[in-house]
């Protein structure tokens, strides 16, 4: 007898109903109360992940709708003034985001990386200050920002550096804010390469900086630049403790990164809100959609990074 | 090997491939040799020699010592936190395990080739060329390529596509693959840890047909668990099995050492006889 696809012969098919009603009736039939329970329970993590997604679009259509008016070029190309609402921008605070977040790029990628490296590959966990940094890592993630700005006011902009309220301290303190995410997310990564790729570069003869260099960190690469750039996006929307090293709020000239006032993103978007003409609130609503865009651009670039690497190293 | 330098310097030129017989000095020789992780004691007082030019084969029930006597061969224990070595392990008449010999070095004159086919994630011809380019041969590097890969019997297979990632080879290619990256190096001594237990038969039928190409160069110690294997491929067998002692330990011992017809054949210990006629393991 042929049997195409699809067609089943009437025998089979009740065979096969009775069959899976046999099996439902050994597994699938739950009480009542068990299914009440299910359907309440499924709600409520409804009910969650709607707040979160409501809490989101709320932001978004009130940015859009709000500041609307102002999405022009004078947005990037102007920078503030106090006097010409309506053609004031974000130039400079834009020019202090770049600076300090490629300040922080820069800083953290060599040092977080390499304290990863030497925590996973070189540290011996058997030893008590070992462990001791490990936990410390792991409790400095969880420090909340401004205690970080602390830090920097006293040991960047004055104290033993001494830079004074510039681009660059901003750029040290973010740095030191968002160091132990990076050397978390990178541990994972690092951890994640199989001891057996290890082992193999090991059996040929290449030393243990040739096998990190070689195979570990290649393979550890799509991760190390996720943790990478979350930190980043997180670095980028920071206002509190930059507000304590110095990032002030009205900057009329561009900024350098070494010396004079710096203002980033956020803070100008403060700064914009407050102000009592309507104009400025227009701008601010403006600055928040301009934000939530190079966010965007951001974790695009990084997913499509992670893409990138992953398939180069595809299995 | 306080004459590593030199090695590497000479092997850039390979073709004089000595004529030793299996008679010359031994490639290895243990003397009461024991290996423990931390306070367990995983294996003791192994005495052998390892021949030159030969297959050597290790077998015995799990948890003997012998993948444990492999690695420790070419200090791959060392990476293993807690291992340590003690009585004397000379290659070649130079103690392994001297304070001033570099365990990197070790490496690159007896490579190793694991129980699952380990390739690195690039392409087929970036895993053959990684070893011969960090251990720093100069020359042609197309070259050594394919004279390891022709080494290894898989050249006619991948030679039109040398930039594919490894990964698309079949399991027991990528064995292969393992091979050719350990010959690459141009070691004196492979160690095969169990190099077809993860392979089909077919597959395996290939390297077992490898290994009687590769001994004409390379000495070979292999582990396996499947009898038949060493009986096939190796010139000398040796039997390790576990003892239990007063404690409770279970210490991996050296039986019997020899020639494989005898072995096989004619053990001198009643454990060996058990275990090859299969009443035991």
């Amino acid at each position: 007898m042929v049997i195409q696809k699809g067609e089943q012969p009437q025998r089979s098919r009740l065979a096969v109903a009775g069959a899976r009603s046999a099996t439902e009736s050994v597994f699938g039939a739950g009480s009542r109360a068990d299914r009440i329970g299910n359907v309440l329970f499924r709600a409520l993590l409804l009910l969650g992940m709607g707040f979160a997604l409501l809490g989101m679009m709320a932001i978004i259509v009130w940015s859009f709708v709000d500041g609307m008016p102002r999405l022009d070029m004078n947005l990037i190309t102007e920078g503030p003034s106090s006097i010409t609402p309506e053609t004031a921008g974000y130039r400079t605070a834009i020019l202090g985001s770049l600076y300090v977040i490629g300040g922080v790029i820069l800083f953290i990628v060599p040092v977080g990386v390499g304290a990863a490296i030497y925590l996973e590959e070189y540290a011996d966990h058997t030893r008590w200050w070992n462990r001791l940094i490990e936990v410390n890592i792991q409790n400095l993630a969880a420090v909340p920002s401004i205690v970080f700005g602390i830090l920097g006011l006293a040991f960047i902009v004055r104290g033993p550096l001494d830079l004074g309220f510039v681009a660059a301290a901003g750029s040290l303190t973010l740095s030191l804010l968002v160091l132990p995410t990076v050397i978390l997310a990178s541990r994972e990564a690092i951890r994640a390469v199989p001891s057996s790729t290890r082992l193999g570069s090991l059996g040929l003869g290449a030393t243990h900086w040739q096998t990190i260099w070689h195979h570990v960190l290649p393979g550890a690469l799509p991760g190390i630049i996720t943790g990478v750039i979350l930190s980043v996006s997180r670095a980028i929307g920071e206002a509190a403790p930059l507000l304590l090293v110095g990032a002030v709020t009205f900057v009329m000239f561009d900024p350098s990164f070494f010396e004079g006032q710096f203002s980033v993103l956020p803070v100008q978007i403060y700064n914009y809100a407050g102000r009592p003409q309507e104009e400025f609130r227009v701008l601010a609503s403006a600055g928040v959609i301009l934000m939530l865009a190079v966010l965007l651009v951001m974790n695009s670039f990084a997913i499509w990074l992670r893409n990138h690497y992953e398939n180069k190293n595809a299995r | 090997m306080p004459d590593n330098g030199e090695h590497v310097a000479e092997r850039t030129a390979p073709g004089g491939v000595d004529t030793a017989s299996p008679e010359e000095t031994p490639v290895f020789s243990l003397r009461d040799v024991s290996v423990s992780y931390g306070d367990h004691l995983a294996l003791a007082g192994v005495n052998m020699d390892v021949n030159a030019r030969e297959v050597t084969a290790f077998i015995g029930p799990s948890g003997c010592g012998k993948s444990t006597l492999l690695r420790s061969l070419n200090r791959m224990n060392d990476l293993i936190t807690g291992a340590r070595v003690r009585g004397e392990l000379l290659y070649k008449g130079a103690d392994l395990y001297a304070p001033s010999v570099d365990a990197v070095q070790v490496r690159k004159r007896i490579g190793m080739v694991f129980q699952k086919p380990n390739p690195f994630p690039k392409s087929i011809y970036d895993n053959v060329a990684f070893g011969p380019r960090t251990v720093g041969m100069k020359g042609d590097m197309d070259g050594i390529v394919e004279k390891a890969l022709r080494g290894a019997a898989l050249w006619d297979e991948v030679s039109d596509r040398l930039r594919d990632n490894a990964y698309s080879l079949s399991g027991g290619q990528q064995q292969r693959l393992c091979i050719a990256r350990a010959i690459a190096v141009e070691p004196d001594v492979i160690l095969m840890d169990e190099p077809c237990s993860a392979l089909d038969p077919v597959s395996t039928v290939r390297v077992e047909d490898l290994m009687a190409e590769l001994k004409e160069r390379y000495s070979i110690v292999i582990v396996t668990h499947n009898m038949h294997q060493a009986a096939r491929v190796a010139e000398r067998t040796a039997f390790f099995s576990v003892q239990v002692d007063d404690a409770g330990n279970r210490i991996g011992r050296l039986i019997e050492a020899g020639e494989t017809g005898t072995i096989f054949t004619k053990p001198t210990d009643k454990r060996t006889e058990d275990y090859i006629s299969g009443r035991v393991g």
